[in-house]
């Protein structure tokens, strides 16, 4: 027992030892920056108005928040773990590694349910709506509220546009339509999204997902109509998005567009 | 005749005509008449995947067993246009719209657009 003892502290002697000081300052400045990246920098993010010029930038900086934040309260818990428990290790990494697993699980029920529910649709579509007879992997629904959409399924991945659509939109602005839902479908946005819907899932009392879930749901948007705007013109786009958005149908229009980074998709059209 | 897909569709459909509780040997009727020839086996097996997924229920007291529609077709169609158009804020990361509905200011902008472009 006492040559184990011994042993083992000749092995401490010969490590690297990091001072308790520089683990508890390590620990503050993980935890600061968590906290930088919870509150200020994405609401100061979500109030500029520079994203609307520049929507890909932005995106990429939601992520790098998203994942830098959670990174940073992963680092900053084993930590403070570490500098109040240092002779367990195990025992110090426990709010570390139960915050990683609360996340991880959450993401995975996200994927689960999403999952679900798109095979559910898709076995819907299968049976309530024919193929177009022109365009390859879109499918028509007799409805007459004008609507389209795209249900990312990996190969299976399918255009749904409503005989309503059909009936009011040109050529064009249907060509405007499908160019939008391709790029969501080849960019998978649907992989962003279900990433952010994770995290608001996971951290419900935070208000800050649930903005970071909306900004991110804009501004993939944008890209998409940049996708189409380079097949038609504005105009084209915006009569399309008038058809749709302010059809007059009842039944249509059940979600309303109002905050400022919707309406900023509107806008940078005028602009 | 296509995929798995159209002929579970042409299967419903022929369900969803039909009055009463059929047959897989009614439905074969109904298709004869529209022209698909197609085995009583392979119709079997495509009303037992239907079963699976919840949209056909089958009395096999029965026999031959007969199938009914679990829901009619337009309760079929309000659900899928209620999870494409509900408010549900889970929707988003199923599916993407074009283009919700559109406020009055934001509708004003882009007639602003439309008639600028003129």
């Amino acid at each position: 027992m006492a040559l184990l003892s011994a042993v083992s502290d000749e092995a401490l002697v010969g490590a690297l030892v990091i001072p308790h000081g520089v683990i508890v300052a390590a620990a503050i400045f993980l935890g600061t920056a968590a906290i930088a990246l919870a509150w200020p920098v994405p609401v100061a993010l979500s109030r500029a108005s520079w994203p609307m010029r520049m929507p890909v930038i932005a995106l990429l900086l939601w992520q790098a928040i998203g994942l830098a934040g959670g990174l940073s309260m992963i680092g900053a818990l084993a930590l403070a773990g570490y500098s109040v428990a240092p002779r367990h290790p195990w025992v110090a990494l426990i709010p570390a590694a139960a915050f990683t697993v609360y996340l991880l699980a959450h993401l995975a029920v996200t994927v689960v349910q999403v999952t679900r529910q798109r095979h559910r649709h898709l076995a819907l579509l299968d049976l309530l709506t024919s193929p177009h007879p022109t365009r390859a992997r879109t499918r028509v629904i007799d409805d007459a509220v004008p609507v389209a959409y795209c249900l990312p399924h990996g190969a299976r991945s399918v255009t749904v546009l409503s005989q309503g659509l059909l009936d009011r939109l040109d050529a064009d602005e249907l060509v405007a339509v499908i160019a939008h839902e391709r790029a969501h479908v080849e960019q998978r946005h649907d992989l962003l999204l279900l990433a952010f819907r994770a995290w608001r899932s996971a951290l419900p009392w935070f208000p800050i997902a649930a903005r970071a879930e909306a900004e991110v749901a804009a501004l993939v948007e944008m890209l998409a109509d940049d996708h189409a705007r380079r097949e038609v013109r504005d105009e084209v786009l915006a009569r399309a998005i008038l058809a749709v958005g302010a059809s007059g149908v009842p039944g249509a229009e059940r979600v309303v567009s109002g905050s400022t980074r919707v309406s900023d998709r509107f806008r940078r059209l005028a602009a | 005749m296509g995929t798995l897909g159209e002929l579970e569709r042409a299967v419903m459909d022929a369900i969803w005509d039909a009055e009463t509780p059929v047959t897989a040997y009614d439905v074969k009727e109904q298709l004869d008449a529209e022209g698909r020839a197609l085995a009583v086996t392979t119709l079997l097996t495509v009303l037992s995947r239907l079963e699976k997924k919840g949209f056909v229920a089958s009395d096999r007291s029965a026999r031959p067993h007969r199938y009914t529609a679990v829901a009619s077709r337009a309760d079929h169609v309000a659900e899928l246009m209620h999870s494409v158009l509900g408010d549900a804020g889970d929707r988003t990361a199923v599916l993407e719209r074009f283009v919700g509905g559109v406020s009055p200011e934001d509708a004003a902008v882009l007639r602003q657009l439309l008639s600028g472009a003129a």
